[in-house]
């Protein structure tokens, strides 16, 4: 019995280390840029078998630590680095971080297909979210009744505090200078606020719109009560006209190495820019990648 | 029971002490066994000194007692003033805690009893079976479950606006603790000696009265300690409760609010929180609190065993 464990054991390993002059280039982080990393990198084997991919997530602030600590040659992140990143990263490493802009990402805002409601102006979500916001329950926005939904109350679903989504959220609907509101449930992942959300009448939620499934309904954003409500497409994400798009980055320490840059720039043809599409995702507005 | 020990001395020990040495084998056995005893104090020991050495600068600069137990404002990453109070996380891992010992202690011993008293041998072994593999299901699988469906269920049953709370973690953990306490308390029960059993049948006892006059008391030292083992998974347990207490920063006012835990703090936040930083000594800090938290909880249980046992 003790034999075969360790025959199989040896097997397996061969197999884990077959081909060992492919390089490995280590991409880690955003875990809304996750799926696309990795479908980026399933398609990269047939163009260069040289190079494989070892994508992971954890958070945009996890990639970051780890090319601050120089354990990852990519670091993917939903938000852009910080000063003092860039600032510990130089010390760390003694290299500058370079940015590559690889594609978009549209915010979707998104409730319980009971939800009568269709679309949300920034102001109403501030409301709803933001520190001091007094729209506890879904009466208190123009008088929505969500069937199924016990005493109408709200139940924000939101991200851990730490987390690039909830980062880029806070500051786009809230702007710099106020907070979320505590309270609310701090999942830590878009598939997981998903999940809750289509389970639960009460509840909204955000993610990025690579996420989103049929059976929540993402609602229509307004800019302010004027303007004409947009949904999160791939279209309006790429213009702009929805109000919570943001870019998505690629980090590297120092100027990549030729294989690292030749992947990266190869994320930017066109057959991985339909990848980005038919994952859910934006492909980078022309001339923003970076250099 | 005492066993008078100055009557019959150990003859292999005066043989020795005649002798004056051991054999090499035995002498290198002993060493290892006391290398192996040794190293569990000092790893115990290193944890400490590891936790107390990241949150080390916390204490001492950012940290205020009073924010720091009493508010329950943690905002780590506040853009208008950083905050780190932990009394909703605290409230939180406590009430889970109390509450799916209620629900598992109970239940648990109840089984232990059923599986070593009632049942026949071969249901046993298909039930010790099935428990095992209960204790193989990986944590994160317990939160989906929780979300999926645990979560709609409590939502329905008790018409409540969301059901990932304290009612749907304690669920979970007392599930997951569940296999721990019925296989400790089976071996506690099963470690009492047949010749009780016997004694009490050839009274004229039931088995009811075998399991709660005889049995109960003579355990009681190991179901206790099932039990506490059982509280040690509980307050540990970190992926599941994250999503089943519905991570919210709240001190909950029933049992169908979401609220958060420690450790659930702690595993979200430390992946994303940049080394060496002030939040992340911050939750080192947190993670302080909760060696203290399991230490308090042993060394009651401890002090409890042993004063029953005077």
């Amino acid at each position: 019995m003790i034999r075969i464990i360790i025959c199989l054991f040896f097997l397996f390993s061969m197999g884990c280390s077959q081909n060992q002059n492919v390089l490995i280039i280590q991409n880690k982080g955003s875990d809304t840029l996750v799926n696309l990393a990795q479908a980026w990198a399933e398609d990269y084997k047939n163009v260069n078998p040289q190079v494989a991919l070892a994508v992971s997530g954890g958070g945009s602030g996890t990639g970051i630590a780890a090319l601050i600590n120089g354990t990852v040659d990519i670091a993917n992140s939903s938000r852009a680095i910080k000063e003092e990143e860039r600032v510990e990263a130089r010390k760390n490493t003694g290299h500058d971080v370079k940015e590559f802009i690889v594609g978009m990402d549209a915010l979707a805002v998104f409730v319980h297909p009971s939800n009568p409601l269709q679309g949300l102006t920034i102001e109403e979500v501030a409301c709803i979210y933001g520190e001091g916001g007094t729209c506890t329950h879904w009466h208190d926005i123009r008088g929505v009744k969500v069937p199924g939904c016990k005493d109408n109350k709200i139940i924000r679903v939101s991200r851990q505090s730490n987390s690039g989504t909830y980062q880029y959220f806070r500051e786009s609907i809230l702007g710099k200078k106020r907070d979320l509101k505590l309270g609310s449930m701090d999942l830590n992942g878009s598939r997981e606020s998903i999940d809750l959300v289509e389970k639960t009448p009460c509840a909204i939620g955000y993610s990025g719109m690579g996420y989103l499934n049929p059976r929540v309904r993402a609602l229509c954003i307004k800019k302010d009560p004027q303007s004409n409500c947009i949904h999160p497409t791939v279209e309006t994400a790429m213009n702009k006209s929805y109000p919570i798009s943001r870019e998505l980055y690629m980090y590297t320490s120092g100027y990549p190495s030729e294989r690292v840059k030749a992947y990266l720039d190869w994320t930017q043809s066109e057959r991985a820019q339909e990848i980005t599409i038919k994952a859910g995702y934006v492909p980078a507005p022309k001339g923003q990648y970076g250099n | 029971m005492e066993i008078k020990l100055t009557e019959t001395p150990p003859l292999t020990m005066e043989w020795r002490k005649k002798k004056g040495s051991k054999p090499t084998g035995e002498r290198i056995i002993e060493a290892l066994i006391k290398i192996a005893g040794v190293s569990s104090i000092l790893l115990i020991g290193a944890i400490l000194f590891f936790i107390v050495k990241e949150s080390y600068p916390f204490l001492m600069g950012a940290f205020d007692f009073k924010e720091f137990f009493f508010s329950t404002e943690w905002y780590p990453a506040s853009v208008v003033k950083i905050r780190y109070g932990i009394l909703a996380l605290l409230c939180g891992t406590v009430m889970v805690t109390v509450l799916s010992m209620l629900i598992a202690v109970p239940l648990g011993l109840a089984c232990a009893f059923y599986i070593s008293e009632f049942c026949g041998p071969r249901l046993r072994e298909i039930y010790k079976i099935l428990i095992e593999f209960l204790a193989a299901i990986p944590s994160v699988v317990w939160g989906f479950i929780a979300i999926m469906m645990i979560n709609p269920a409590i939502i329905k049953l008790f018409n409540v606006p969301i059901g990932l709370n304290i009612l749907n973690a304690s669920i979970i953990l007392a599930l997951m603790s569940l296999p721990l306490i019925i296989s400790v308390g089976e071996d506690a029960l099963r470690a009492v000696p047949e010749t009780y059993r016997e004694a009490a049948e050839a009274l004229g006892a039931t088995k009811w009265e075998i399991a709660t006059k005889v049995l109960l008391p003579a355990a009681k030292n190991g179901l206790m300690a099932a039990s506490l083992l059982g509280v040690g998974r509980a307050l540990g347990e970190t992926m599941a409760v994250l999503m089943a207490t519905g991570h919210s920063i709240q001190i909950p006012q029933s049992i169908f609010e979401p609220g958060r835990t420690l450790t659930a703090t702690i595993a979200a936040e430390l992946g994303e929180s940049p080394k060496g930083g002030e939040h992340y000594q911050a939750l080192f800090a947190i993670g302080l609190v909760l060696f203290c938290l399991s230490f308090i909880v042993n060394l009651t249980a401890d002090l409890l065993i042993r004063g029953k046992r005077q």
